[in-house]
């Protein structure tokens, strides 16, 4: 799905076994859509020989410093930019 | 689920971070060029590439260089789609070629 700029958004916390690029410390952290990159090949059936298609949206989100470390001693406005697929994003009210 | 072993982002450590910069080796110039070769031509991609390294056996993964784990992956992927026969590679160093 599609989001916007500026939107509240949580990474997915799902399992996923396979190759993907969503990294563990990100996952169910919430988040603001930056700016879309375009849409591209998926990693996770490219992998495994797959053509990727049907391209997926990808998204550079900023994520909260203090709400991805505990006792995060920098200032509350940190944040940490990190890309991730629309497959691994929901919408977090 | 416990994180695999190349999931390192986040992961606390005391290490002090090494911030030198660092010569490559010959081999690992050559490494780079050849993945690159095999890409532009087609044998494999990058997320092959990624998901051979993220198959190492952990502690062969934790042991392995940078580019020791390119190579692990180009030999596994190449086998696996069947460029590389199953031990060519071990058969080729023995012979010196």
């Amino acid at each position: 799905m599609a989001f916007d700029v500026g939107q509240r958004v949580r990474v997915a916390e799902r399992e996923h076994a396979g190759h993907h690029r969503t990294p563990g410390y990100v996952k169910g952290k919430r988040g603001v859509v930056v700016r879309p990159h375009g849409a591209f090949r998926n990693p996770e059936t490219r992998a495994y020989g797959g053509d990727g298609l049907p391209e997926r949206r990808l998204y550079l989100v900023a994520l909260e410093q203090d709400d991805l470390w505990p006792a995060y001693p920098g200032p509350p406005e940190d944040r940490l930019y990190v890309d991730v697929f629309e497959h691994w994003l929901v919408e977090d009210s | 689920m416990e994180r695999p072993a190349h999931d390192r982002g986040g992961r606390p450590t005391d290490e002090p971070i090494d911030r030198t910069e660092h010569e490559l080796a010959d081999w690992q110039l050559l490494t780079d060029a050849l993945v690159g070769a095999l890409i532009r031509r087609g044998a494999m991609n990058v997320d092959e590439l990624r998901h051979g390294i993220e198959s190492m056996p952990p502690e062969d993964y934790e042991r392995a260089s940078y580019y020791e784990r390119w190579l692990f992956s180009v030999e596994t992927t190449l086998t696996e789609k069947g460029i590389l026969a199953p031990g060519e590679l071990n058969e080729a160093a023995a012979r010196g070629v």
